[in-house]
């Protein structure tokens, strides 16, 4: 499994441009790296699961794949969303307690595929414990715009999740 | 030949455990008195099987061994031995040792030696009180002194009688060669029988009319002689039995069977079969194997019916998709009929595609049950105890993983009833009881599950000494208040054990809380009745499968749950005057003389949109599982159906209360509830 992650780092190493899919949360700006990006589905019932946090909306059935749903606004506590047709889950890949888990955030909408170079990226600041940054990875500025790199592991490891004995 | 047959291995191994299986099964149910010739031709026929196997994959050390057993069986199949007790129990002893051996080769461990080398003994000596018994020895001794070969490595020689078929020498092969061959190894003397030469007139001069009896002196390995008759195999009658040393085990000829043995050759049932042994190296012995390590059998053997149905069932479903793809391509209103039916015959197709498709996982509950007539019948002869065993609803079919899960957990309980439950005789008989101790084991469907109930008639389990023995180990506190039930399932607990004196049957401690969290693995309860005195009854309730259960859907608020349907005992609409509050706080409700506690869905789920929120509006569902029970409310009941079990856990993590999810027939994800989990939750 550990290949899996390191080919797909290895294979971006090879470019100096890496690609990231950007979507806003907000007024705000994000993107993923693309290769984690597994697809992009519109906004569909969600199957609530009882006492878990706020920001875990629920399950959806992807194909015959329970799939947990991540509403990344309440998960960064920029308020609660309205969900509109417009609202997109991107399913992502993670790799999580030794496996690749198949999960979606919810996020107002997509934006974009940026391209990166690899020495744009800065490194997000620290604001202490006013704000937890430990989700981002990097910073880029595009069109003036600042967009902050998530790191999908960290993103979306969960509380219990990462349990071995559940994997 | 340039052949893998390494490949064949695992096949050959399944084959051969079925085999001894069926040899164990038909072995028991030989009845001393009146014996059934089919039951024995059946073991007969796997240990024939095994053997031919065994030969051609080169493992001498089986199929020799085998071969001895076979020609037990073969006497006992002609009707020339009486089958008993004692020979019996050779057989089994020696099932045992060959299932020892097939093991060992699979793992590619080394085989032992003594073990097999005492079993072939007994085989041996069974054998040979037959020859006391019976005048006709010799076709038995003949195969039997021919088995020892393999036994005893030092041989004196051999007595080998040759007849060719009358062909032999048009497929240019000529015996003197063959005898020239005999000679270099040793000492060759001949006898030749003239007895089959024709008057002058009828002799065709190129038909072969002699046989031999040949005395080939000297330590020579039997397969040095085979060799030297590979040619010639297909085309005689050829017989070898080893000469020992006088000090080693003595077979002595009856001097009137070397006269007849010539004449008996052809009619000899089993005519030595020489191409299998010629193919087997002897240094073979060895495991070679390693890489052939025990695989657990992923493999399922399916009923040709079973995929018959399957096929079918495709093609219907190939059918209707073109029939619809074709009222599909040129659609108007005018037919909305058909595509109706097409689409309900679309539906049913499915269904029983769905239904059939579960069924090749299913196996009968005989694959474990049938392992227990044996234990039974070991235990019993150990013990001195006298104990039928009853196998009742042995055809019932559980899924494959059930199968293989529920074997040991239940192999536990038949042993503890046996060997616990059941008195000795004396005991039985002053209790005023049948001194014969009954032992059932019963397998059974209800509702979505599967009950298998071990069943004894013995002395039960006394209340008092549980509790006792449980405030002893320290598992309970002396003060602790105990139901009935409670005590019984102290048996549960880890490190109780009753047994006065461990024996090597049972008594560890070690094994009921194990067996419990077994079956709990696999979904499922155990529970345990027991009447002082009377016996004992332990029922364990399990899915059918693990991948589709009979569910229950209920609505809470705006959302969907399943029960599994074996978990509801009764639902009930909740009447006011029944309802209870224990300090105000947790309600019950009185149901026929016993307080259930209420759970409410909504509240331990925090469910918006709850339309019933005082307990008269909704239903009471009463719900039980491992040992839990209570109500639980909801707002409604909703239709039954059969939902396909998907895990939470591979993308997400484990949710209390909720035992696993499923899809609805609209898409969306539905969760499966936990009943202990729920009232865990209710708890805390």
């Amino acid at each position: 499994m550990f290949e899996t992650v390191d080919n797909i780092e290895s294979e971006q190493g090879k470019q100096a441009n890496l690609q990231f899919l950007s979507f806003t949360l907000g007024k705000e700006e994000y993107a993923v790296d693309i290769l984690r990006v597994q697809e992009i589905r519109s906004w569909e019932p969600i199957s609530r699961i009882p006492n878990v946090p706020s920001y875990e909306k629920g399950v959806v059935n992807l194909r015959g794949a329970i799939v947990p749903i991540i509403d990344l606004r309440e998960r960064f506590n920029l308020g609660s969303s309205v969900y509109t047709p417009l609202t997109v889950m991107v399913v992502l890949q993670a790799f999580i307690g030794g496996k690749i888990r198949v999960m979606g955030v919810v996020v107002d909408s997509v934006s974009d595929v940026i391209n990166v170079n690899r020495k744009s990226i800065q490194n997000s600041p620290s604001f202490g414990h006013r704000v937890s940054t430990e989700y981002i990875s990097g910073l880029v500025s595009v069109d003036q715009h600042m967009v902050m790199l998530l790191d999908v592991d960290k993103l979306l490891k969960l509380d219990g999740v990462d349990n071995e004995e559940n994997s | 030949m340039a052949i893998d047959m390494a490949q064949f291995h695992q096949i050959f191994f399944e084959e051969s455990f079925e085999g001894l299986d069926a040899m164990e099964s038909g072995l028991l149910n030989l009845d001393m008195g009146d014996v059934n010739v089919e039951d024995i031709n059946t073991i007969f026929r796997a240990a024939h099987s095994i053997k031919g196997g065994s030969g051609t994959f080169g493992f001498s050390a089986v199929s020799d061994f085998t071969h001895v057993m076979e020609t037990l069986l073969d006497e006992m199949r002609d009707g020339r031995r009486k089958i008993t007790q004692p020979i019996v129990d050779v057989l089994l002893g020696s099932v045992d040792c060959l299932r020892e051996m097939l093991e060992a080769i699979q793992s590619g461990k080394a085989l032992n030696l003594t073990g097999i080398a005492q079993h072939k003994l007994a085989l041996d000596d069974a054998l040979k009180v037959s020859e006391a018994q019976t005048n006709l020895s010799n076709i038995g001794q003949s195969e039997h002194t021919e088995s020892e070969l393999s036994a005893v490595s030092q041989v004196d020689g051999w007595n080998i009688a040759f007849s060719p078929h009358f062909d032999l020498l048009k497929t240019g092969n000529d015996p003197i060669r063959i005898f020239r061959e005999l000679s270099s190894f040793g000492n060759l003397d001949s006898i030749v029988d003239l007895r089959g030469v024709p008057e002058i007139y009828d002799l065709d001069p190129e038909e072969c009319y002699l046989s031999w009896k040949l005395i080939l002196k000297g330590n020579i390995a039997a397969s040095d002689i085979e060799d030297a008759f590979a040619w010639v195999e297909d085309n005689c009658d050829l017989s070898m039995q080893v000469i020992l040393p006088p000090s080693s085990v003595s077979v002595e000829m009856p001097e009137q069977s070397r006269e007849i043995r010539l004449q008996q050759q052809s009619q000899l049932p089993e005519p030595i079969p020489l191409p299998q042994d010629k193919q087997k190296p002897i240094e073979n012995q060895e495991p070679s194997k390693a890489t052939a390590a025990k695989a657990a059998s992923s493999s399922i053997r399916v009923d040709t019916a079973k995929i018959d149905t399957l096929i079918n069932m495709v093609g219907e479903l190939v059918i209707t998709q073109s029939m619809l793809s074709l009222i599909g391509e040129h659609f108007d209103l005018t037919k909305l009929d058909q595509l109706k039916n097409g689409l309900s015959q679309l539906e049913r197709h499915t269904r029983e595609l769905q239904e059939s498709v579960m069924n090749i996982r299913m196996l009968p509950i005989s694959f474990v049950f049938s392992r227990f007539p044996r234990l039974a019948h070991d235990i019993s002869s150990k013990l001195g105890k006298k104990i039928e065993l009853k196998l009742i609803g042995e055809n019932t079919e559980v899924d494959k993983t059930v199968v293989e899960q529920i074997s040991d957990p239940l192999v536990h309980l038949v042993r503890n009833s046996l060997d616990h439950g059941i008195e000795m005789p004396d005991v039985r008989s002053a209790a005023g009881k049948p001194e014969t101790g009954t032992v059932i084991l019963e397998a059974y469907h209800r509702g979505g599950n599967i009950v298998i109930e071990v069943r004894d008639d013995g002395k039960g389990m006394d209340k008092d000494v549980l509790r006792a023995k449980a405030i002893e180990k320290g598992l309970i506190s002396e003060d602790t208040v105990l139901t009935d039930k409670q005590c019984y399932e102290l048996i549960f607990m880890p490190g109780f054990s009753t047994a006065e004196k461990l024996t090597d049957i049972s008594g560890r401690g070690v094994g009921m809380d194990v067996v419990r969290r077994n079956i709990e693995a696999l979904g499922g309860n155990i529970e345990v009745i027991s009447n002082l005195g009377k016996g004992s009854t332990i029922s364990i309730h399990l899915p059918l499968t693990l991948a589709i259960l009979d569910g229950q859907s209920i609505a809470v608020g705006d959302e969907t749950y399943i029960l599994p349907l074996g978990s509801i005992i009764e639902s009930l609409n909740i009447k006011e005057d029944r309802i209870n509050r224990v300090i105000g706080q947790g309600e019950t409700y009185l149901l026929r003389g016993e307080y259930l506690s209420i759970v409410r869905l909504h509240e331990i789920f925090h469910t918006p949109n709850v339309k019933a929120t005082t307990l008269t509006e909704g239903l009471l569902i009463v719900v039980e599982g491992q040992g839990a029970r209570y109500g639980l409310f909801v707002d409604d009941l909703l239709g039954q159906q059969q939902v396909v079990i998907k895990s939470l856990e591979a993308n997400y993590r484990r949710i209390e209360g909720v035992s696993a999810a499923t899809i609805l027939g609209d898409g969306s994800v539905a969760l499966i509830l936990d009943i202990p989990g729920l009232l865990r939750l209710a708890n805390q």
